[in-house]
């Protein structure tokens, strides 16, 4: 972080970004504020080499016949993309840069539990990603993401060892990670801090951590074996050598279908902060919203075989896996409703990280329904490995977790970095985002349900039109995107100071300085309401309403 | 093929229209319930928009929401998609089991994939490459395997598509009603060329498809053939005399050494001839040899249709003259229910 807000210097206070500038002090640190920085510089970083690879396979596809690149180099850029998105920006975005930043500020701690194990999950992290960039870089690697068996245990003649072997590793960081937030939320909150006090950010955390630290070692074991096979042809996937191509796909989806929730629960946890603050009321449901984290991250370990319908699995087993997806959708449901009850008679600001989080149920909603489609058996049948199933996670991990992500980090950009971002500029880009985004991905229902296949070089002429509508939309996405790059890099250094407290926030974090001190609170607090007690926010705290940018004289004092 | 622009795919089986009626069905709900949605958080943000002139609205507006939720609310938001999912459930359960038991009268075709092509087998023994040609009106099915990794024989005009493994048997069957052109996809990623391994399903009104096979150069029909390679490899020794009979196998509860049953299947035919001390046969030593690698996928799969004619109940409708001139549909397709006959064993894919 090369700039830091600007105070004149006599009082500039200490933050936790200026009380040392080496380089020493941000790679050693055990500060849970500067690992998140740490994460957010890498997870960028993976994000726009995940979305460049992108970014190719569209133009590629503006014509039936593909005419941009050679089909090897197609299977490739498919892989790099899922592997880079799945593993090294979506499973780790909110809850290792949002997540570690907030969640000790949120509970009134001074750090999460196990510092160093943090600092350990970030180097986990970052060697396995680079490890698996180079892989899937320099030279490629041809599998999907997926990792399909025999394929990538045999007949694949690329990276396939190195790319596991990163992906390897960074699941050590996302366990680290999870088992960090579970121990904190339950040794180190303020007194005070009962769990029903605890914001919501908290608890769909907390949901996912139990994911991370249940489901990743599977994922592991299953990876491990995979390069077993390929190295020493024990007989494990390939029927040839006597194994079982299939069980691959089960217990490789028995980590990543719960992964898809440990990518959409925090942006469930964002959601649940933002849309309280800009409707100035407490969240509607607070309980049932809690309760229905925990339902999710249940329920996602029971639903794994809905991702084999077609793999040759019994039928009797596709209609169990069958009823037991449908039952994800009624605390998915149950959120939707309670977020927009919220709204009821409130007092609606159209800020900037509002829009992400009024866009996030959108298309939350959107790819929530598609997901019926997928658990009902009979048009998965047709749907499935098509472009259907493609935009309904793009609907559901683009369309939602990345607007979470982006909401969130608008939300939280004053308290991160001291200083607001410009709101013209993010209304913008959260509008430019929003269209992009469904002009890229609706075709692709519409193309999946002709029965256009995923992982095609090429397809038939009649599905051209489409597309190149997505394509289009890929090339106004890509803008959107770009733009808060641009412009909260601008910010560090011309944005506005920001306030301890900009929109008059509930919330812990709120209470102490933007950027919070290294130690977090000056005075450790004591916590007397609950987190979204927005009817008794003005009054209580005695405030005036304050314009952004100017500073509340409030600063480490506990809640009242 | 028609390659105009079109939104949805062709309809060529009655299947693929129950499987469009239950999509617009899902559609009709999910739009109504994305509008809802839309509608509202668009209506509140406009009608409770916070009025920069007064801040004190700020002061005003959450009394309502001193009410921490309201329980009724709640409920009625759970049960009310509790039963839709149910509903919808039993629906989608309902087309899809019709769509995986495969009928007692269907025409098996033999399908081998492989990097990256499709090898396709008429019953009458033609063979295709990349394409298919069946008659209108018949029930078909396939009886698939890889050779190497995972494919999918994908359909998107019947609204079929099952996932061909290697070792191990899978079967689709669809019953096509309008004679036309329509793609065949592999739909699981399988290598460089994958987008390369597609084909064309010809439909055909059945007595041009009795010219079309009449016209093509004879081969050898797979039951034939699979008789050739049982007195060839000597199987008829022992499974005349010494060994488990063949006749009337398929189909049968078959009691192992060692306790326990298998029904005998296509894959425990291909499981026994391939690695026959997986499963012994209670009474019988364990003498019998591997033919693993003596002999190719589709001279297994000639074998195992062999084995199956065997048992008298597998009468493949493979004669040409069964064919007829232009017959009516066939409208039988079994139903979900436990009284439908099926051909195959229960746990079968």
């Amino acid at each position: 972080m090369s700039s830091i807000p600007y105070y004149p210097a006599a009082e500039r206070p200490q933050t936790y970004l200026n009380w040392s500038y080496r380089v020493k002090s941000w790679l050693f640190t055990r500060d849970h504020k500067r690992i998140a920085i740490l994460y957010m510089l890498s997870i960028t970083l993976f994000f726009f080499i995940g979305g460049a690879a992108a970014v190719v396979m569209r133009l590629h596809l503006l014509t039936p016949d593909g005419t941009l690149v050679q089909a090897d180099t197609y299977n490739r850029l498919f892989t790099l993309h899922g592997v880079v998105m799945v593993f090294f920006f979506l499973i780790p975005s909110i809850p290792a840069v949002l997540g570690n930043f907030l969640i000790p500020l949120m509970i009134g701690a001074k750090d999460l539990a196990f510092p160093r194990l943090n600092l350990a999950s970030w180097y986990f992290y970052m060697v396995g990603g680079l490890c698996a960039v180079i892989a899937l870089v320099a030279g490629g690697v041809d599998t999907g993401w997926t990792f399909y068996t025999p394929y990538s245990s045999i007949y694949s003649n690329t990276n396939v060892v190195w790319a596991i072997a990163g992906i390897f590793l960074a699941g050590f960081s996302s366990i680290f990670t999870g088992l960090n937030f579970i121990v904190t939320m339950h040794k180190m909150r303020a007194p005070g801090m009962t769990w029903f006090k605890m914001p919501l950010f908290c608890w769909s955390h907390y949901a996912t951590s139990i994911i991370q630290v249940l489901a990743t070692p599977v994922v592991a074991i299953t990876l491990v074996l995979v390069i077993i096979e390929r190295v020493f042809h024990a007989g494990i996937f390939d029927p040839s050598l006597g194994g079982d191509p299939v069980l691959f796909q089960h217990m490789f989806w028995f980590y990543s279908h719960p992964a898809v929730y440990i990518m959409v629960l925090p942006g469930m946890a964002v959601v649940s902060e933002i849309i309280p603050c800009f409707a100035r009321k407490p969240i509607f449901g607070y309980s049932f919203i809690a309760f229905s984290s925990v339902a999710i991250a249940v329920f996602g370990f029971l639903v794994w075989g809905h991702h084999m319908f077609v793999s040759g699995e019994s039928m009797y087993s596709a209609l169990i896996f069958s009823a037991l997806s449908f039952s994800v959708a009624i605390p998915s449901a149950v959120k939707v409703f309670n977020w927009t009850a919220t709204l009821y008679k409130g007092s609606i600001s159209s800020a900037t990280p509002m829009l992400y989080a009024l866009g996030f149920i959108g298309l939350f909603t959107m790819g929530g329904l598609t997901g019926l489609f997928l658990a009902t058996l009979g048009i998965d049948v047709h749907v499935h490995d098509t472009y259907f199933i493609i935009a309904h996670f793009h609907y559901i991990m683009v369309g939602g977790a990345v607007m979470a992500y982006l909401g969130g980090l608008h939300f939280w950009w004053p308290k991160i970095t001291g200083r607001m971002y410009p709101e013209f500029m993010g209304k913008i880009s959260a509008f430019i985002i929003f269209l992009g985004f469904n002009l890229t991905f609706f075709p692709q229902f519409l193309l999946g349900y002709l029965g256009m296949p995923r992982r095609y070089h090429s397809y038939p002429p009649e599905m051209q039109v489409l597309n190149v509508l997505s394509s289009a939309g890929a090339s106004i996405l890509a803008v959107g995107y770009l733009l808060p790059l641009g412009y909260f890099i601008w910010s560090l250094r011309y944005g506005k100071i920001a306030p301890t407290n900009p929109y008059l926030a509930t919330g812990l974090e709120w209470q102490t300085t933007s950027p919070p001190p290294p130690e977090n609170f000056d005075v450790p607090p004591i916590v007397t309401e609950g987190p979204y007690r927005y009817d008794l926010m003005v009054s209580q705290l005695g405030t005036p309403l304050i314009a952004e940018g100017a500073r509340i004289q409030t600063t480490g004092s506990a809640v009242k | 093929m028609d390659t105009s622009f079109r939104l949805l795919p062709q309809q060529a089986s009655d299947h693929a229209a129950s499987v469009d009626h239950l999509t617009l069905a899902m559609l009709f709900v999910s739009v109504f319930f994305t509008v809802l949605i839309a509608t509202l958080i668009i209506y509140f943000a406009i009608r409770y928009r916070r009025r920069p002139a007064s801040p004190s609205a700020l002061k005003e507006a959450p009394k309502s929401g001193a009410k921490h939720g309201a329980l009724v609310l709640e409920v009625t938001w759970t049960v009310i998609p509790l039963i839709m999912v149910a509903v919808m459930f039993l629906a989608g359960a309902r087309v899809f089991v019709r769509s995986q038991q495969p009928p007692v009268d269907a025409m098996t075709f033999n399908v081998v994939g492989k990097q990256w092509m499709w090898l396709l087998q008429h019953p009458t023994g033609v063979r295709e490459t990349n394409a298919l040609h069946v008659p209108a009106g018949k029930l078909i099915r396939l009886l698939m395997i890889s050779e190497d990794v995972i494919h999918d024989f994908g359909l998107p005009a019947f609204r079929m598509k099952q996932d061909v493994l290697p070792g191990r048997y899978t079967s689709e069957w669809f019953e096509p009603t309008v004679p036309g052109e329509y793609h065949l996809f592999c739909d699981q990623y399988c290598g460089s060329e994958h987008s390369k391994m597609v084909g064309t399903i010809f439909v055909m009104e059945p007595a041009q498809y009795r010219q079309w096979v009449e016209g093509r150069p004879a081969d050898v029909p797979p039951r034939v053939a699979g008789e050739k390679l049982f007195a060839q490899y000597g199987c008829v020794t022992c499974h005349a005399a010494r060994g488990p009979t063949m006749a009337g196998l398929y189909g049968r509860t078959v009691d192992l050494e060692g306790g326990g049953t298998v029904i005998a299947d296509e894959n425990y035919l291909r499981e026994s001839i391939l690695y026959p001390s997986a499963k012994i046969t209670r009474g019988y030593p364990p003498i019998m040899p591997s033919f693993r690698g003596q002999l190719t996928e589709e001279q297994v799969m000639d074998l195992v249709i062999y084995i199956k004619s065997l048992a008298g109940a597998t009468t493949e409708p493979y004669q040409l003259q069964n064919l007829g001139p232009a017959t009516q549909p066939h409208r039988a397709i079994p139903g979900p229910g436990p009284s439908q006959p099926t051909q195959l064993p229960k746990g079968q894919p």
